[in-house]
């Protein structure tokens, strides 16, 4: 993704928002940003962290059947099938880490989530090394309540470390400040740091 | 949510060191702790446990006060018990980092004794004991120089330097004046250093003049110095680095003599200065009965004071001393075991019938000319009874020569008598509950300065040392000591003695003491200046801050007459 350097792109758009996250669709499908991955949404900015992506039916009371059985490669059953792609869309979802006010990051929810059909952008590696200068966001996605949420937070860091010029430093840093979180729960801990050690 | 590098507690709040320099490096923040058991201090991840040893000083920024505390405890602290059970991976690099100083991180008790004046270097308000502890998330530092400075006080005629506090070059001194006026204490086992303390001591008291100090030399290690074998050589006595200022007494000349140890008096003493008191006090040594003790006073009815010990040594057969013991209504068997076991002393040639010359008026001669009296003991410095004997009998004579003088300055008939401090050895023998009651140093150690005479007790079972005296004992210095009862003893009565007990059994055996009292304003460990060297002995001839000492014969300042005159001169009376 952009982390490669290239720059922000818009990778969909928010299609329902609530005051905990938001979730959008994206323009092309299978182009969804991967998981742990920091966008941004709105004017003013809000930030949220990829923690779910999902490629689904356009309409939810039509279920995707099975087309492939007599096809020698998954892409001929697309060529058999072209509608196939206007049928599945992909959408991903974010919680929303916080958001910019006037030059200020602001590392807490907004007063009111993205409108729908907000534009969504992924971050430019100097967006994202400015947002995570913080780390508040580590406890947002501790307590977000997610089965996953220790994978969305691992992928998370390794994603924000390789924005970092020390990205060593980084990953110390913000395994400190996880121990200061789950200093009561040693084996979360434990293997969060798995996850995410250099 | 307002987390932040500096929650993390991995930098520290800049504002709060803006005046760093004139702090030592950053040790942690306070996080648990009461006025009795002191502070605990959660150190910052940055700062191994390793680097903070018991008995460090450690300053501390209350919001209003900044304390000055001794660290008594190390520990390790987890955020999880579940930790020891299942420790983290550690040989990855990354967690161990993140583990240590987080979840795993050390602590240090301190206790806070003092708080510092509020401007700094201002000598007129020195530290106050402190009477309240720093808030939570006080931050803690390690002392500076400048700290321990304005604790210690620099070394001048009133502060001697007598060691640095440890994994410090900072010259740690104490208060001289303070010192004097209470009975001092050194202890600890054999071959910890107490004499090189304690000859330590003794120079400053020489270099302040402001007392004379009479030491019982039991191994005559003070006067003309002794073989160091630590160091493999030889350890000047205070004669050699003061001839001026100290005079050498000896029992046994010979033993000078072989040791070219230039004595200025040979100490006889007459059977007639033998008190019953002496006797009684001898019982322990002489493995006497209670009765026959007590015997001696009977006698000494019979006889006189002068006469009944030379006339008893005088009898000769058992019929003679059973006709005397019908005569003064004493057991005969008893006064047949007091014969034979005085009969012992006439081994000691220093003891002789009759001698014109008073022993103890010549040392208090030179005592009075603001000399130091050394009294060695030679070949009877290894046999206890002699050492007893000698010791107990010239102290009393000084004593009671003592009180006459200051009960005649008190009636304005003379001058006040020069503060004297005297200097034994075992002094278990001595002060033991048993004999404390009724010698005389049990008696010096309980009136305290009330006639200008102190002690200085050196010993290695404090735990023999009656608890009263051991009360009365104002300033302790003391080398390790591993024996739980001898180091409970030293500590009796100390505020927060629990927490210089891990400092005390923590000592090195060399070079190493924990000194508390009324000589310093804290407990603290020392390492032991340096006493052996040739520096050392020209750092030590050289008086403190240019001071020089008075030399014998001229009139010696007593502390009274000091402020009187320095009163005079302030307000000179008109006309």
């Amino acid at each position: 993704m952009t982390l490669d350097g290239s720059p922000p792109r818009r990778v969909g758009e928010v299609v329902e928002a609530n005051s905990a996250s938001f979730t959008a669709q994206c323009y092309t499908l299978y182009d969804a940003p991967p998981l742990g991955c920091i966008v941004r949404a709105g004017s003013p900015e809000i930030y949220g962290v990829v923690c779910r992506v999902a490629t689904e039916p356009l309409d939810s009371s039509r279920p995707v059947l099975a087309r492939g059985e007599t096809a020698e490669t998954e892409e001929e059953v697309f060529r058999d099938n072209p509608q196939l792609t206007r049928l599945l869309t992909s959408r991903f979802e974010a919680l929303i880490a916080g958001h910019r006010e006037g030059d200020a990051d602001r590392h807490y929810l907004p007063a009111l989530p993205p409108p729908v059909h907000s534009f969504v952008y992924t971050c430019s590696p100097q967006e994202v090394a400015r947002f995570t200068s913080r780390l508040d966001l580590l406890r947002l996605l501790l307590n977000s309540g997610l089965t996953i949420a220790d994978e969305v937070l691992g992928a998370c860091l390794r994603r924000a470390a390789v924005a970092h010029d020390d990205s060593e430093a980084f990953l110390l840093r913000a395994g400190k400040a996880l121990a200061a979180e789950l200093a009561g729960d040693l084996p979360r801990l434990n293997s969060i740091l798995k996850k995410v050690s250099p | 949510m307002t987390g932040g590098p500096n929650q993390n507690g991995d930098t520290p709040n800049p504002a709060a060191d803006a005046d760093l320099d004139s702090q030592g490096a950053a040790l942690g923040l306070v996080v648990d702790g009461s006025l009795s058991q002191g502070v605990e201090v959660r150190l910052d991840p940055a700062t191994s446990v390793e680097e903070v040893k018991v008995g460090a000083f450690v300053t501390i920024r209350g919001d209003n006060n900044n304390f000055f505390g001794v660290v008594t405890d190390v520990s390790l602290g987890t955020t999880d018990p579940r930790l020891k059970h299942t420790p983290p991976q550690v040989d990855n690099p990354f967690i161990a980092q993140v583990m240590s100083g987080t979840v795993a991180y050390g602590t240090i008790s301190v206790l806070p004794n003092l708080i510092m004046p509020a401007v700094m270097g201002d000598s007129h308000e020195g530290p106050s004991a402190a009477k309240t502890i720093p808030p939570h998330f006080s931050r803690a530092y390690v002392a500076s120089q400048r700290d321990v400075e304005a604790v210690f006080g620099q070394e001048d005629q009133r502060h001697f330097w007598i060691g640095s506090p440890l994994d410090m070059e900072h010259k740690l001194c104490i208060d001289l004046d303070e010192m004097v006026k209470r009975s001092i204490g050194v202890f600890g086992k054999s071959g910890t250093g107490k004499t090189f303390l304690t000859r330590l001591l003794l120079i400053g008291i020489l270099q302040q003049g402001q007392a004379s100090s009479l030491i019982f030399d039991m191994h005559s290690e003070y006067g003309w110095g002794a073989a160091d074998p630590e160091n493999r050589r030889f350890a000047k006595g205070l004669k050699q680095l003061f001839p001026a200022q100290v005079s050498t007494f000896t029992l046994d000349e010979e033993s000078s003599k072989r040791r070219q140890s230039p004595s200025d008096e040979v100490v006889r003493i007459g059977y007639g200065e033998i008190e019953p008191e002496d006797v009684e006090m001898l019982r322990e040594t002489l493995n006497l009965s209670e009765v026959a003790a007590s015997a001696a006073f009977n006698l000494q009815q019979k006889f006189g004071q002068r006469e009944w010990m030379s006339k008893f040594m005088a009898l000769e057969g058992r019929d003679s001393i059973f006709e005397l013991a019908n005569d003064i209504q004493v057991q005969p068997n008893a006064l047949g075991s007091l014969y034979n076991r005085l009969s012992r002393l006439k081994r000691f040639d220093f003891l002789v019938e009759s001698t014109r010359h008073d022993a103890a008026n010549r040392v208090i001669e030179h005592l009075d000319q603001g000399r130091h009296v050394v009294l060695e003991f030679g070949k009877y410095g290894r046999d206890l009874t002699a050492y007893m004997l000698v010791s107990n009998l010239l102290t009393r004579r000084i004593h009671n020569k003592y009180i006459d003088r200051k009960e005649e300055a008190e009636g304005g008939q003379g001058r006040e008598p020069r503060p004297l401090v005297i200097v034994i050895e075992e002094a278990h023998k001595f002060l033991s509950p048993s004999v404390a009651s009724h010698t005389i140093f049990g008696t010096i150690a309980r009136e305290l300065r009330k006639y200008n005479v102190t002690l200085m007790v050196i010993d290695q079972r404090p735990s023999g040392i009656d608890s009263e005296v051991m009360s009365q004992v104002g300033t302790r210095l003391t080398c390790l000591l591993d024996n739980e009862r001898d180091i409970e003893a030293v500590l009796e009565g100390t505020p927060g003695s629990r927490q210089l007990r891990t400092v005390l059994a923590r000592l090195e055996p060399k070079q190493q003491a924990l000194i508390f009292g009324h000589a310093l304003p804290m407990p603290v460990v020392i390492h032991t200046r340096e006493y052996g060297s040739t520096d050392s002995y020209e750092q030590l001839s050289r008086s403190a801050a240019g001071w020089t000492a008075p030399s014998p014969g001229e009139t010696i300042e007593t502390q009274g007459e000091r402020l009187e005159r320095e009163i005079s001169e302030l307000f000179p009376e008109d006309g």
